[in-house]
């Protein structure tokens, strides 16, 4: 039990990274043992997660932070392995364990290269846990490009077989190797800024250890580097805010997202959507305002304009897509915009009563967001596998062929579009409300992009579900099978509690938040 | 149990049900029907309960009901929700309770509970008819459970919508209904004009909807709360949000939050302009209609304006000049009480006749609130609950009745079409009496029908108050209105059949005709509680109980416009006079509408409905697809940001080959050997530096980085 206590996060950090040596090392090519055996040993995170978030309140908190652990990892430099959780960081990795077992349980259709694509998988989600667990600068980087890796092969080898994208003067590639490099080198590119910005607090704090960098790095003064603290810190913070709008994705940063959802396969938009959006926002509540406290409210104004920027061309983009998954996928940018909003409110006004209900808003999105972009991105990979297209033109009437997954599309649709008494209206009603107060010009825009979330949302059952039945398919499409329907009953419950009763989660974001800067 | 407990239970039948019929019983239709009545059978009871415990209570509107728990956690303090029921919330949950009630028992007759299944019957789609021992007879429609569950839902949702004591879990309600809407509205959606109907009433009432949502957050930044009894009823803030400018139109705080909220009515309410969704709404099964359109949906939407009326009106008092928003109210409310009854005139569907009827009614009571008669309003939204509830299931038993013709004579003809009618009152006789009694109501007929006491009472209040152009306005809308409602009446029932169809028609059973008879009891009786204490003859002998029940729910009790004759006169003179004429031109009307002649291309303006739906989709709904697809997509998404990000690429690209050729190939290649050989030297002399240990490789990432990272602050920057 003491051993269980004291190393709780490096269990739920590594326990995937095991997983996905002994998928590796499974005797044979016995498939249906090797997607039992992945899905089995993803639930052993979530475990350790629930250990966690139930002996939460018990734990002993120090410096705000609960179950550290902490070891030298680098003396030279004053790197450690540490890691820590607060409510924001608790949310998260629930998130994370939650979805990729529902993740790999949908991957149970892929037939190639099964051991590799599961192994991959489940390396991923050590890399997003790292994330959410570091309490160490450069530990905190190591563990953002490692999600990387696994990503970039999971949509380069294993994305959608189909599609070509023209570059310049003629030249085409395969639509999923242009979208895992875009997304590979234009997460990279984020990241230098990031890295050279690390070193530079690490070599000036004399440490990388963040609850150390809490504390000295906002409150520095003078001159650095013959520059004055300010000017270097609002380099800093443009570096630092790059790479985290590159991942979120932040108008006009998100041109890689449509393109890496719309190619990777089915569970792998699900985690990019579901989680590794995620890692960009968390970047900005876990770094960027704790540490640059001025500079962000000083730019506040900008984010929140971009913000609404994604808001409002994400859903208009979306509404004028003909691929289903292409506007799923764009309705991630307007989704994101929102958290956006709630961060750049939160950084204006830090400390009112609507810094901090913008913020709760904002968490609770991010959350809320990952469950129903989840269960989109599945359903419509559900109707992928069966028909072969993504074209909403070629479907049509579909609804008496399918009725259950109809049911559930348009639940799904309808938790995505944000209607209220299920999770999305709850956030984003919170981030409206605390954004309106401090930003009430971007507020009042962005409710255009919450019109045309209805009209994109629509469009897209109208045209699946709706209208006469296209003959075409009859025959040739079954409804949702069982395990289909287990990937989704943990989803439909997430949704319908969220929107029923928000408190259980939000109880401990606001708990953080509060902490963090109330 | 204690009262508050009731009230938190009147919603939670309907949505059980919903979840029963969709996961359990909906193969079995007599169980999915039998749990979806029950459910609105013991949220009616409950409501009764609550109602009678209401009405018995003494200085009710200072002590409602009420019982609140904590729900969100907004920092240091918890957003809490609850129900509440005061005195005008008890008036809306009574008219509530019965039309639901009665919408779904006539359900089950209207879907044809106990015909056999249609062949070639398919979900999604009406049913086409059976046949049995060689007769064509109507069939079960094949969806039957899961419209039990959708209305079911739909009742959850405006039970939510009456009980809230505050802003956001009404918003709750009303938005769920907004969704059932969708799906009841697009029941039928194998039909392309179902689909298109579902989805235009959704993304109009969606406009309103946003702005409501500003609206509330709105009020919820400037109080703190969005408790109706903490806002409405407390002076301070009432007084403070009348007098803070809020920086828009120089409207005050209290204004523009108003003026939001407002525009959340306008798209529920079906307000011009934006009452287009409302027409096509009739894409719906009937019950529905009756449900959308009298029971709850659009009802909400004035029952909100109502709840908030002492925001919207704060800082008026009786007898000032009306607010910008109270004026912008009486505006949209008087214009669209005439501007829908003129296309009602014109329209052929029964259905769409009491459609725009209903749009225009509802515009008597936002005028009404407009001018400050609150007291008025409420009483027309309760009386014309009823008896528009009462008249669209009327409209659904014709149109049941002329599908029975249809189905046996084989006829192509539309059963919707009262032009296809005619002669119906000998056919369908209880169908024929309700329906009058409706009509009548919706007219105002005197002295019975509780449409006049409202109707007058709405009048009265704008000729005492001198409001004359809106008087005027709204006794031409009630001159129409009781025109086409004497039109629809004597197509429909009077004279000879225009059709076979129509001969054949016949009377519904009883599950559908029982309904029709209590909701027609109340479209008289419901009247009778508010009749004003000086009516010459009868005022007085019944207390004036429904302005004093409903009127306790503002601070301040509303003042109740004194009897003159003027008003009175008017009202009698449009009800009757409107309803001479309608008799008169249609007495003989055959195929062709009279009026089409003699008002030219007025008249084929007005069947086209002034042509908004064709100027909005030029408008608003063309410009917004192109620029979603050709500027937002296709030009900034495509061209401008992923051009930037392949001109950089492609520039990389170029200068990488440039390197390659001139740099790599010349230089490195001529050291490649040296360095190879040396390489290797060192490497096999670094093998035992090589320990594998990820510290060191980072180490070596570290250095390289400081360097560069020292190198660019010292060198460059200095």
């Amino acid at each position: 039990m003491d051993f269980l206590n004291s190393h709780l996060l490096s269990l739920i950090l590594f326990s995937p990274l095991a997983a996905a040596l002994v998928v590796l090392l499974l005797p044979g090519q016995n498939k249906t043992l090797t997607r039992w055996v992945a899905f089995g040993l993803s639930l052993v995170p979530l475990a350790f997660t629930l250990v966690a978030w139930f002996g939460f309140e018990a734990a002993p908190v120090v410096d705000g932070f609960r179950f550290q652990e902490q070891t030298v990892w680098y003396s030279a430099i004053n790197s450690y392995y540490h890691l820590g959780i607060d409510g924001l960081s608790l949310s998260m990795v629930l998130l994370t364990t939650i979805l990729t077992p529902i993740a790999i349980l949908a991957s149970f259709s892929v037939e190639d290269k099964v051991k590799a694509y599961m192994a991959l998988f489940l390396a991923l989600e050590t890399g997003m846990l790292g994330v959410f667990l570091s309490l160490d600068l450069l530990l905190f980087f190591v563990f953002w490009e490692i999600g990387l890796v696994p990503m970039f092969f999971l949509i380069d080898q294993w994305g959608s077989a189909k599609g070509e994208r023209e570059l310049w003067n003629g030249i085409k590639v395969p639509a999923r190797r242009y979208a895992s490099f875009k997304f590979m080198i234009y997460t990279m590119a984020g990241s230098l800024g990031l890295l050279l910005a690390i070193q530079m607090i690490g070599v000036v704090s004399g440490t990388f250890d963040l609850i150390a960098i809490f504390q000295s790095w906002p409150a520095l003064e003078g001159t650095l580097f013959g520059l004055p603290v300010a000017t270097v810190k609002s380099i800093a913070f443009w570096a630092f805010a790059i790479a985290f709008a590159i991942k979120v994705p932040v108008w006009p940063f998100h041109t890689w997202l449509p393109d890496a959802h719309t190619e990777a396969p089915t569970a792998g938009s699900m985690i990019l959507a579901g989680v590794l959006l995620k890692l960009g926002a968390y970047g900005f509540l876990r770094l960027v305002l704790p540490l640059y406290p001025e500079q962000a409210q000083q730019y506040a104004g900008v984010l929140a304009l971009l913000a609404t920027a994604a808001i409002v061309f994400g859903a208009l983009s979306a509404w004028a897509q003909t691929d289903f998954k292409r506007l799923v996928a764009y309705s991630s940018v307007n989704h994101m915009g929102f958290v956006v909003l709630g961060i750049a409110a939160a950084a204006y006004a830090a400390g009112t009563e609507s810094a901090t209900i913008a913020m709760n808003g904002a968490v609770l999105q991010m959350f809320n967001h990952g469950i129903s972009a989840a269960a989109m991105f599945f359903l419509v990979g559900v109707i992928y596998e069966r028909s072969h297209t993504r074209d909403l033109e070629k479907f049509g009437g579909l609804f008496p062929l399918l009725p259950v997954y109809g049911a559930l599309l348009i639940l799904s649709s309808m938790a995505s579009l944000g209607l209220p008494g299920l999770n999305g209206f709850v956030s984003e009603f919170l981030v409206v409300r605390g954004a309106w107060p401090i930003f009430t010009a971007y507020t009042a825009i962005s409710m255009i992009g919450l019109f045309f979330t209805g009209a994109y949302i629509l469009k897209g059952i109208a045209k699946t579900l709706h209208g006469p039945l296209n003959e075409h398919w009859k025959g040739h499409i079954t409804d949702i099978n069982r395990r289909e329907l287990l990937v989704m009953a943990p989803l439909v419950v997430l949704m319908l509690w969220l929107g029923f009763w928000p408190a259980w989660l939000l109880n401990v974001i606001n708990q953080a938040v509060v902490a963090l800067f109330g | 149990m204690p009262t508050e407990t009731l009230i938190w239970l009147i919603p939670l039948p309907p949505l059980l049900a919903f979840f029963l019929i969709l996961l359990f019983t909906r193969k079995n239709n007599a169980l999915s029907h039998t749990v979806g009545v029950a459910a609105a059978a013991i949220s009616w009871l409950l409501g009764m309960l609550v109602f009678f415990a209401a009405i018995g209570i003494d200085h009710f509107g200072e002590h409602p009901f009420h019982s609140a728990i904590a729900w969100l956690p907004t920092g240091e303090t918890f957003f809490n929700i609850g129900v509440m029921i005061d005195p005008l919330s008890a008036a809306v949950l009574f008219f509530v309770a019965w039309t639901v009630l009665m919408i779904f028992i006539y359900s089950i007759g209207y879907h044809n509970f106990g015909a056999p299944k249609g062949e070639h019957d398919k979900p999604g789609l009406p049913p086409h008819g059976a046949e049995d021992h060689g007769h064509h007879v109507p069939s079960i429609e094949p969806m039957y459970a899961r419209f039990f569950a959708f209305i079911a839902l739909f009742a959850f949702g405006m039970y939510t919508l009456v009980v809230s004591d505050n802003l956001l879990t009404l918003f709750v309600g009303w938005e769920i209904m907004g969704l059932c809407s969708y799906l009841l509205i697009g029941f039928w959606y194998g039909k392309p004009s179902a689909r298109d109907a579902a989805k235009k009433a959704f993304l109009t009432t969606r406009i309103g909807d946003v702005f409501m949502l500003l609206g509330i957050v709105a009020l919820y930044s400037a109080t703190g709360t969005l408790n109706f009894h903490e806002i409405l009823r407390n002076e301070n803030i009432l007084h403070l949000l009348a007098s803070t400018p809020s920086g828009v139109f120089g409207l005050s705080a209290a204004g523009l939050i108003g003026l939001l909220l407002f525009i959340g009515t306008v798209g529920k309410s079906a307000q011009w302009p934006l009452h287009v969704w409302l027409p096509d709404a009739m894409e719906g099964p009937t019950p529905v209609s009756a449900m959308i359109h009298a029971a709850t949906m659009v009802s909400a939407g004035v029952y909100m304006v109502l709840r908030m009326f002492p925001l919207l009106s704060a800082g008026w008092h009786h007898g000032d000049p009306l607010t910008t928003t109270m004026t912008v109210m009486a505006f949209i409310g008087a214009f669209t009480a005439i501007f829908a009854a003129t296309i009602a005139v014109t329209q052929n569907d029964i259905k769409r006749v009491l459609a725009y009827s209903t749009i225009s009614q509802l515009g008597f009571m936002i005028a009404a609130l407009g001018i400050g008669a609150y007291v008025a309003a409420a009483f027309h939204l309760v009386t014309h609950a009823f008896f528009k509830a009462l008249l669209f299931l009327g409209s659904g038993s014709v149109i049941h009745g002329m599908e029975h013709g249809v189905l046996h004579t084989g006829e192509h003809v539309d059963p919707q079409d009262m032009f296809n009618m005619g002669g119906l009152k000998k056919k369908m006789p209880i169908t024929f009496w309700t329906f009058l009694i409706g009509g009548f109501a919706l007219s105002g007929f005197p002295l019975i029908t509780s449409g006049f006491w409202s109707k007058d009472e709405i009048l009265a209040d704008a000729f005492a108050n001198g409001h004359f152009t809106l008087l005027v306005v709204l006794s031409l809308a009630a001159l129409l209105t009781a025109f086409y409602t004497m039109r629809q009446i004597t197509l429909t029932f009077f004279g000879e059949p225009r059709t076979k169809a129509a001969d054949h028609a016949s009377e519904n059973k009883l599950v559908m005709t029982g309904p029709l008879m209590v909701l027609s009891v109340f479209a008289i009786i419901a009247g009778w509680v508010g009749i004003p204490e000086h009516f010459p003859g009868i005022g007085g002998l019944l207390p004036n109980w429904f302005h004093d029940f409903v009127g306790s729910s503002l601070l301040e009790h509303p003042h109740a416009p004194d009897f003159h004759p003027v008003p009175l006169l008017i009202s009698l003179g449009v009800a009757l006079g409107g309803l001479a004429l309608g008799y008169l031109v249609y007495r003989k009307a055959g195929s062709v509408d009279p009026l089409r002649k003699p008002l030219g291309p007025l008249y084929t303006l007005l069947e086209n409905k002034y042509y908004f739906d064709e100027l909005y989709t030029k408008l608003f709904i063309r410009p917004a697809g192109v620029i979603a697809e050709k500027f937002s997509y296709w030009f900034l998404d495509r061209k401008v940001i992923d051009g930037v990000l392949h001109g950089v690429a492609q520039n990389s690209i170029t200068l990488g080959t440039f390197f390659r050729d001139r740099f790599e190939g010349p230089v490195i290649s001529g050291l490649a050997d040296w360095l190879a050989n040396t390489t290797a030297a060192i490497g096999r002399a670094l093998r035992k530096v090589q320990t594998g240990a990820v510290q060191q490789y980072l180490l070596v990432v570290a250095l390289v980085a400081f360097g560069g990272l020292f190198y660019y602050l010292f060198a460059v920057l200095r």
